[in-house]
């Protein structure tokens, strides 16, 4: 039926358009913890400019999305889908962000001498990479299982942040002369927090897009 | 000195009204249990196990020939002027298996109304039309009382204040959407308690679809309704339940809104996503 | 193509034309109020065919009376009641009556009532005139009927009428007009009809005074005329040939006239 090729192909372009999202929300955050982590501020500048496409990118989404509903009525599987990628781009688009925001802060700090406290942040980091490249898989075969795993090691994110959080009050009071840089790297970690808690977003929408379960606020 | 406000009460929108819905605490009007249905030797319906309660709006989805229109007709033994037919199986209305030998099925046909696809106002008068049912069935000897009733049903139709001027004019002046309120309004008359309606719509524009549509919304406060559609969408704005039937056996029943985000069988699916039929 | 159906239909309607003309020219000259309400006299004294016009309007009145009650009724069971073998074997033997020559039917009329009675009466020529017309009124009531649409049928059903009424009450009435017409059709074609006539109303030279005895009538009357050797007489035989037609044509138009659609 030409009706429901139509549909399929659309619904096909949508999801690689928003997986490449993700990919560019992922690439952001690696490449904003290595200009961090390994003081390069070239990196860095190229996260910040590059982060208009990926903007481009999400508008691009939005509108697919609004078209498919208006013109295609989408039911049952397909309308949970095309839902779940209308709220899914926004919070890509949102960690992609606070990754730029990590790179500006890279930035600032790769202008004062080096802290050696970044390592923790690297933990972190390397976390919450995880849990979005697992979020984004789970999407990608509607793995409601894989997605809830993911909600499960935010608590992980969560307290790597606590910890983080009163070491570097600890230095901040400890050692007055590097509280600027220290700041700056608390709310780093505040960022990759926030990432750790749009990833779990992520994944209650592809439980709802599997399972047609609502799990917000559980 | 800063002004005492209240802070404004928030308005939320109500909830869908569940409680009518299936296996909840309201009557059941139809109950079918087993039925089967043959043209001759071919079969027609398999097993058909059903319940519909009161005062609510169901629809019967499902690609051409699944047998949903077949089905309707079972439940007001408009099948039995085909001949040759056969049913096997129960049909509860009330209670009572109106396919029990000595039914009366004139009187079951007055309970349970019906409109057609195509609209078939009779050669006659606006009045005459909608009285026909209330002279045959000797409703009332009143001739005052008649013209109320016939009022009153074209006021539940909603076509009172267009016709209100012309009643003896004839019902074939009317436009294709008109004519269809008209045989509403004729079914109506004789207050039945089930109306079925095969595909009301289908030969309607839009506009006419949608007075249609808003009229059984209207209407299922009183009367519990039956529709077969082919058009999802209207099955989807208008039921309160709706039913899948393929090639004559019923795959599904569910809410309407249940059916349309997440059914329970993949047959259902496939038919609502449009991947095939 | 089109000039060629033109042509066809010039011809057509000019061979009609030609023939009404010719009888009117024929026929106007003998035609007055005298001879429309003066019975048949000798040769040479004029005399009209006032009783053959009143004689036909009897006969047509006493074989309507008859045949479109038993035609309509039997057009109503083939096509509402009657079904299987019983109705397939009724619809054959009406499709043959309506092609028994008239005189047939009047030889027959002639054997059963004739002679059992012993003399020539309107009685007989109406029976026979109804024997022709109950097949042709039974065959179009049928099909009028069958052209009323099922869905008017399933619409009465619906709510709650029986069998009976909604053929009474809802599809005669809306083939009432196809009906009607069929009926005069048939008026019309037998009201040209002369062999029945000639064994069973005889003819006669008075004005009717009742119906068992022989009766006269435009058709039989023009061929007593056309065939007698006076030219009198044939002059008045055109100008009765003429008045018959006038008298067809008129029930045609009126047909047409009084059932075109109001519902």
């Amino acid at each position: 039926m030409d009706l429901h090729r139509h549909l399929d192909d659309e619904l096909s372009s949508l999801r690689d358009r928003v997986l490449l999202l993700g990919g560019e929300a992922e690439q952001a955050l690696d490449r904003a913890m290595y200009a961090l982590s390994e003081r390069d501020s070239d990196v860095a500048r190229q996260v910040l400019d590059h982060d208009d496409q990926v903007d481009q990118l999400e508008v691009e989404i939005d509108r697919q999305c609004i078209d498919i509903i208006a013109l295609r009525q989408p039911a049952a599987r397909d309308l949970r889908f095309v839902i779940s990628v209308a709220k899914m781009a926004p919070v890509l688009e949102r960690i992609a962000d606070h990754a730029c925001n990590i790179a500006r802060a890279a930035l600032d700090l790769n202008n004062e001498p080096e802290l050696k406290s970044a390592m923790d942040l690297n933990q972190m980091s390397e976390h919450a990479l995880g849990m979005l490249r697992a979020a984004l898989d789970a999407f990608t075969s509607s793995d409601a299982i894989a997605a809830r795993q993911v909600i499960k090691s935010d608590t992980e994110i969560n307290d790597l942040y606590n910890h983080t959080f009163h070491r570097l009050i600890e230095l901040m009071v400890t050692e007055p002369a590097t509280a600027t840089r220290d700041a700056r790297l608390l709310f780093v970690a505040k960022h990759l927090e926030r990432i750790g808690d749009y990833v779990t977003d992520i994944c209650e929408l592809t439980v709802y897009m599997a399972e047609a379960a609502f799990i917000k606020h559980t | 000195m800063p002004v005492e406000t209240v802070a404004p009460k928030i308005e939320l929108p109500k909830k869908r009204d569940d409680s009518v819905l299936v296996q909840k605490s309201s009557t059941v009007k139809v109950s079918v249990h087993d039925l089967n249905f043959f043209y001759g030797r071919a079969q027609a319906l398999h097993n058909i196990s059903l319940e519909i309660p009161e005062r609510i709006v169901m629809a019967f989805i499902g690609p051409s020939g699944c047998g949903k229109s077949t089905f309707l007709r079972t439940l007001n033994r408009m099948n039995d002027v085909i001949p040759a037919t056969r049913v096997d199986g129960k049909v509860l209305i009330d209670d009572h298996d109106i396919y029990a030998p000595g039914t009366d099925v004139v009187e079951l046909r007055r309970k349970v109304g019906m409109v057609f696809q195509k609209s078939n106002p009779f050669p006659k008068s606006i009045f005459d039309n909608v009285a026909y049912g209330l002279r045959i069935n000797r409703i009332t000897n009143s001739s005052s009382e008649l013209a109320g009733r016939v009022e009153q049903a074209l006021k539940d139709a909603a076509l009172w204040s267009e016709v209100k001027d012309r009643l003896k004019s004839s019902a074939l002046s009317l436009s294709g959407g008109q004519q269809q309120r008209l045989c509403i309004a004729r079914a109506l008359a004789i207050r039945p308690e089930v109306l079925l309606m095969d595909e009301p719509a289908s030969a309607l524009d839009p506009i006419a679809t949608s007075k249609i549509e808003e009229l059984i919304f209207d209407l299922k406060k009183q009367y519990t309704i039956v529709i077969v559609t082919h058009n999802m969408q209207q099955a989807a704005r208008v039921s309160d339940t709706t039913a899948f039937f393929l090639l004559g056996k019923l795959i599904e029943v569910n809410t309407t809104e249940k059916m349309f985000t997440a059914p329970n069988e993949k047959l259902t699916e496939d038919y609502i996503t449009g991947r095939f039929g | 193509m089109t000039a060629l159906t033109a042509l066809c239909t010039l011809l057509a309607v000019g061979a009609l034309l030609i023939i009404l003309s010719y009888i009117a020219w024929q026929g106007i000259g003998s035609l007055n109020l005298q001879f429309l309400i003066d019975r048949p006299r000798p040769v040479g004294e004029g005399g009209g065919i006032g009783n053959a016009i009143l004689g036909s309007l009897v006969l047509l009145a006493i074989s309507s009376v008859i045949g479109l009650p038993l035609g309509i009724s039997v057009g109503v069971y083939l096509s509402e009641v009657g079904t299987g073998r019983f109705a397939g074997a009724v619809r054959f033997m009406v499709d043959t009556l309506t092609g028994i020559p008239s005189i047939v039917t009047g030889v027959f009329v002639y054997a059963v009532l004739v002679l059992p009675m012993k003399h020539f009466s309107a009685f007989a020529g109406g029976v026979a005139l109804a024997l022709i017309m109950i097949p042709i009124v039974a065959r179009t009531t049928e099909e009028m009927l069958k052209l009323v649409p099922h869905s008017l049928r399933e619409g009465a059903l619906a709510l709650g009428a029986p069998q009976w009424r909604v053929t009474l009450g809802v599809i005669i009435p809306a083939a009432a007009p196809g009906i009607a017409t069929g009926a005069m059709l048939a008026i019309a074609r037998i009201s040209g009809e002369t062999a029945p006539l000639l064994f069973t109303a005889f003819g006669s030279r008075f004005f009717p005074s009742s119906l068992n005895e022989p009766i006269a009538s435009l058709t039989v009357q023009i061929y007593n005329y056309a065939i007698s050797p006076y030219d009198e007489w044939h002059a008045q035989a055109w100008a009765a040939t003429l008045v018959l037609m006038v008298l067809v044509l008129g029930i045609n138009i009126s047909v047409r006239f009084v059932t075109r659609k109001r519902f």
